[in-house]
């Protein structure tokens, strides 16, 4: 399977990554090679195999529903590129 | 001098942790702008930690590490200093909080250095897709002063212990970013179990995949690291909650009675001559300290890279969404929210992360996750059943770090794929989750050094420890790269 120029705007859509008509082609190739190389795991039967998702196959922990910390606004706002008083500022979404 | 040694000193006051630390700060000033082992160095926080730990030690109250100054690879969140994850679009951020493991190592009395250079997020085997400039290997090629890669990710942390910049660094591990840089500088590192350090407040890459671990010049100095570093947390939903071994005991275990598993798929077509020598050569130096060398099959290692090559992505797609121009780091302004977005993610990433992060959303869109990701995941289950049955018969498994030795600034760069084939022995640990360390081993004809690699149990790092202890001794590899503080 390969990726057309279509699909590669496509995926940068999904990505939210902006990509200029010039970087499509360079990417198309780089990103059909790496496909390309995963194609070999086709060849392996998976019949009736659980899925793993996890590092080491383990259960997670739940943690009791409470408050842990909180009041830390100045220290959540700190690294803000652009606030107004104790919020995030983004360009206006709603016309 | 290792850390051990360190201590030993300090503890006899035949110098103090300000000296240390102050001879570091000059060495680094000396060889980081040739090396650019460090994004950012810290050289006041570093003699302010020292005169801390100084005082510690004249109280009596000091630990192992108490004073031992330390690399913290740029993708462990520090409060107050600057951490960019080797990323542009963080080149702004200063956390507010610390990291688990950062903060184990600060109150064992640790003296921070600076923060070292990586690929950016943690991806790549080299240290070149850094956006802070690539690292310098101070390891040369006999007769050649050609700039080699330090291997990567945690190609930084592995340059600053190998030139004496740094006694000791922490790395991450996705799929051989301790092991890999460990083995191209001669040092050695340990990837914990999955689960053994917390990840609370190390720069995401592949959840499933990332472990903390130390980078040292020796097998005890990583034991040290390690006890310190390990341990549970409750703010990583993964942290496992077990009781931390002394590590250091078991360096000196031996591997008496221990079985060692050799799997055959290491022994790839077209290895290097002198790394299937140098596997070799520590199999007989197991054997003839008492271990039973057992031949064994991983039948779906070939597959290790591919699995990698979806897993990793996919998780990173997610976990880099985060990056956004909002709430933290860098913003580049747009029509739109939409436009800034995009604007601010072209900018503020480099080519490799924007190729993993949009195979990642590649493999997880609707119509492709079965065929990608759900089969990956099925492969990685098959890949940690081949170690599940190895561990049945053998304690530890032997192979090389990685299929060559460091490579020039500017091979392999021919395409991705290209690249990613370093990792081949390094990514099945992690994708089943089981501890691997490398320790150095050997020098090639060229004079660089080659690594081993101990794979154990999971939670079984002590056998590993004793392994790696084990090679290091018979090994006895006391050569230094080029550039190096005295």
């Amino acid at each position: 399977m390969s990726l057309d120029a279509a699909t590669v705007r496509r995926i940068a859509k999904l990505a939210r990554i902006r990509v200029d008509d010039a970087e499509i082609s360079v990417l198309q190739t780089e990103l059909n090679a790496i496909l390309g190389y995963v194609e070999q795991l086709s060849e392996i039967d998976v019949t009736g195999i659980t899925p793993l998702s996890g590092g080491a196959d383990m259960a997670m922990r739940l943690r009791a529903d409470i408050v842990t910390d909180g009041d830390i606004a100045p220290q959540i706002l700190a690294n803000a590129p652009d606030r107004a008083g104790d919020f995030f500022s983004v360009p206006k979404v709603v016309e | 001098m290792t850390i051990a040694e360190a201590a030993k000193h300090l503890a006899a006051r035949d110098f103090t942790a300000t000296e240390l630390a102050a001879a570091h700060n000059d060495a680094i000033a000396a060889l980081n702008p040739r090396l650019n082992a460090y994004i950012t160095t810290t050289p006041e926080l570093a003699l302010t930690q020292a005169k801390a730990a100084d005082a510690r030690i004249a109280a009596g109250t000091a630990q192992p590490l108490t004073g031992i100054p330390l690399a913290i690879k740029d993708l462990f969140c520090t409060a107050g200093v600057r951490t960019t994850a080797a990323s542009k679009i963080l080149a702004p951020f200063i956390p507010p909080y610390e990291s688990h493991v950062t903060q184990n190592l600060l109150d064992a009395g640790v003296v921070y250095l600076g923060k070292a250079n990586l690929d950016e997020f943690a991806m790549g085997s080299s240290n070149i897709t850094s956006g802070y400039g690539p690292v310098e290997n101070p390891w040369k090629r006999a007769g050649s002063d050609a700039k080699l890669v330090p291997g990567g990710s945690s190609g930084g942390s592995a340059a600053a212990v190998a030139a004496r910049l740094a006694m000791g660094a922490t790395g991450t591990d996705t799929g051989g970013s301790i092991r890999q840089p460990a083995a191209f500088t001669g040092i050695a590192g340990i990837k914990p179990t999955y689960g053994r350090c917390s990840r609370f407040g190390i720069i995401a890459f592949a959840s499933s995949l990332d472990q903390a671990g130390p980078m040292a010049r020796t097998v005890e100095d990583c034991a040290i690291l390690l006890g310190a570093m390990a341990g549970f947390d409750a703010r990583d939903s993964t942290s496992a909650n077990r009781p931390v071994p002394d590590y250091r005991a078991a360096v000196t275990r031996g591997v008496k009675g221990l079985a060692i598993g050799i799997p055959a798929e290491y022994r790839m077509d077209g290895m290097s001559p002198e790394i299937a020598a140098l596997w070799d050569k520590g199999i007989s130096w197991l054997r003839d300290q008492g271990a039973e060398i057992i031949d064994i099959s991983l039948p779906h290692t070939k597959y290790g890279l591919a699995v990698y090559y979806i897993v990793a992505p996919a998780e990173a797609s997610s976990n880099l969404a985060r990056y956004d121009g909002v709430r933290f780091g860098a913003r580049v302004h747009g029509e739109d929210l939409i436009d800034m977005y995009e604007r601010t993610r072209a900018a503020g990433f480099g080519a490799e992360v924007k190729r993993r992060i949009m195979i990642g959303t590649y493999v997880l869109s609707a119509g492709y996750y079965d065929a990608y990701y759900l089969r990956a995941q099925k492969i990685r289950a098959l890949i940690l059943r081949d170690f599940t049955d190895a561990f049945t018969r053998v304690d530890a498994i032997l192979t090389p770090t990685a299929p060559s030795a460091a490579f020039g600034l500017g091979e392999k760069m021919d395409d991705p794929v290209t690249m990613y084939l370093n990792d081949v022995f390094t990514v099945p640990a992690p994708l089943a989750g089981v501890p691997a360390m490398s320790i150095p081993a050997g020098l090639n004809a060229e004079g660089l050094p080659l690594g081993l690699q101990i794979i154990g149990r999971h939670f079984d790092e002590e056998t590993v420890f004793a392994v790696a202890g084990a090679l290091e001794h018979a090994a006895g590899f006391t050569a230094k790269p080029a550039l190096r503080a005295a």
